[in-house]
């Protein structure tokens, strides 16, 4: 029994930074209809940014992470507007490429810069460090991760559903023609998009750091944040974070006792299930466009 | 003299746009006076709609000027140009779908809207700013809702209904932004003879109630010849001449361009 509960929790605390993942891939897809592939990477340069700046530079934690934070912000405004508003005459499909595209680039950056081999991020609390609750445990950073990712979700929902700027970004979505003529600089919208996203994903860069950190780092959770989000409905801030933790709990469940082999296997054998019997996702309030 | 000193409401001068060899507009001047009803009609592929791109910033023509309350707004983005406070609906509509009526209507009030994220954020009653801001749009937003009779439809998704209801939403959405000059293209189009008596009604009383002035595009030959002050004709990208709506009637390149033959002649009368 306890064995079981372990089990299940670890799965929601590694759900935690795919949910992060998951959340900026779905707030550029609410806008723009782009999936964002260099999501990872564009959190893996703001994180080998912040291990420069601690590591080298000796500053302490509270100036480097919330400088990570403003690096990233900045990196995805950059990123939209001299690479993706450049696109001539753009198709979703395009600009998927496109981002495909910034992803090696990123990479290749990162590798070439900071070396492939792995290093150890300073961190605050020590992800070897645990909290116990009775027979369970869980490693203070998997707490603070699954907080984090609680907390950014909230926020972001409300600030979509509520905000003036959220409104605007749903008006783009919908009808980017339409947005404009209603005075909305949607330019400006998908910049604004592009930075909080990549502010999310820095995020999630930050706490997976301690405990893996090399340039391939952010491909998987990037890769499982996806699933997470096309389990959710694509759309849905909520839906991709429990679309994450369902993800996790199987994966873990399946590594426990299944085979450790096929563990990541599982997460897209559950995205080919989904899309088979509920291809809306599982959260997403599904419109039919009428012809 | 007097006409020299008083400040043009909205003008187009010498405009040309092409794309690729085509000239989809060829040298359009006319000007607009405040509060009038000003058509424009032509055949199909005259360029009507591309004038109205070209007026709201989608297009960026190849020269000429476009002055809109003695500033030029050619060649301006189209969020800049809604802003002065040019409104606009489409020949095919353009909502935000998924949305309600009321939400559609809503964002018209955008440009209003002062709270940011900081004020909205602590609307907590609604004797705070953000508060009391919503109130004031949402009583605006139900005047243009009772004046369009579109109670019914308040809180349904837009795309979910009828195709004439989603043209008057429309037209509503572009009356929440409180235009100055309001482009109707094609407001009739697909709409049954009784939703058009209530369109032309529409359009008549935003003309005199709201003080608005209408640039039209219209196929319905009797509405325009009904409602218009004055109408432009033109074709192939060319005017071919513009006057009242008798004027326009009675000169024979319109006959020939637009109508074809003579016999037709009694229809528009």
């Amino acid at each position: 029994m306890g064995e079981l509960v372990q089990t299940l929790v670890s799965g929601i605390a590694v759900g935690s930074s795919y949910a992060l993942m998951g959340l900026a891939m779905v707030i550029i897809y609410k806008t723009s209809e782009v999936i964002n592939f260099a999501q990872g990477e564009m959190a893996l340069l703001s994180v080998f940014l912040t291990y420069m700046v601690l590591e080298y530079y000796h500053f302490p934690f509270y100036v480097a992470f919330p400088s990570a934070l403003a690096f990233a912000l900045l990196l995805g405004f950059f990123l939209e507007f001299a690479v993706l508003r450049r696109a001539k005459e753009p198709n979703v499909l395009g600009m998927i490429i496109i981002t495909i595209g910034l992803e090696m680039i990123l990479m290749g950056f990162v590798s070439w810069k900071f070396g492939a081999e792995p290093k150890t991020m300073r961190f605050p609390l020590s992800p070897y460090d645990s909290l116990s609750l009775g027979e369970i445990f869980v490693s203070s950073l998997e707490a603070l991760t699954f907080v984090v990712a609680l907390t950014l979700m909230t926020v972001l929902f409300l600030f979509l559903r509520y905000s003036k700027l959220g409104i605007a970004m749903k008006a783009t979505q919908q009808n980017k023609m339409a947005a404009r003529l209603m005075g909305i600089r949607t330019n400006r919208i998908l910049m604004i998009t592009w930075g909080i996203s990549s502010l999310v994903g820095c995020t999630a860069g930050l706490l997976i750091a301690p405990t893996i950190m090399q340039p391939y780092m952010m491909w998987d959770p990037m890769l499982k944040g996806f699933a997470a989000a096309v389990l959710g409905g694509m759309t849905s801030l909520p839906g991709s974070v429990f679309g994450a933790y369902i993800i996790g709990v199987v994966e873990n469940l399946f590594g426990g006792y299944v085979s450790i082999e096929f563990k990541s296997a599982v997460a897209f054998f559950i995205i080919v299930l989904v899309l088979c019997i509920k291809p809306s996702g599982l959260f997403a309030r599904h419109y039919v466009k009428k012809v | 003299m007097e006409t020299k000193n008083r400040t043009i409401f909205f003008e187009v001068c010498n405009l040309s746009i092409s794309f690729g060899g085509l000239d989809a507009l060829n040298d359009i001047s006319f000007e607009v006076h405040k509060g009038e009803i000003f058509s424009i009609i032509g055949p199909n592929g005259a360029g009507k709609t591309t004038l109205f791109n070209c007026i709201n910033g989608i297009y960026k023509p190849d020269g000429g000027h476009i002055i809109f309350k003695g500033q030029k707004i050619q060649g301006k983005r189209p969020d800049y140009v809604a802003r002065l406070g040019i409104g606009r609906t489409f020949q095919n509509i353009e909502l935000f779908t998924h949305m309600s009526t009321m939400e559609n209507l809503m964002l018209g009030r955008h440009r209003y809207i002062k709270a940011g994220l900081l004020r909205g954020a602590i609307m907590w009653a609604k004797r705070s700013f953000a508060g009391r801001e919503e109130v004031a749009h949402r009583r605006k937003v139900e005047e243009i809702i009772d004046f369009l009779d579109l109670q019914s439809v308040r809180n349904k998704f837009v795309g979910s209904l009828p195709y004439g209801t989603q043209k008057q939403v429309e037209l509503g959405r572009a009356l929440a932004m409180e235009p100055e000059l309001l482009l109707l293209d094609e407001p009739c189009s697909g709409m049954n003879s009784e939703e058009k008596q209530d369109m032309i009604f529409w359009i008549k009383d935003i003309q005199d109630a709201l003080g608005i002035t209408i640039l039209l595009i219209e196929h319905d030959m009797k509405m325009v010849m009904d409602i218009s002050n004055r109408i432009l004709v033109i074709n192939f990208g060319k005017i071919v001449t513009e006057g009242s709506p008798e004027e326009v009637q009675k000169h024979p390149e319109v006959l020939r361009a637009y109508l074809g033959e003579q016999d037709n002649l009694e229809n528009i009368a």
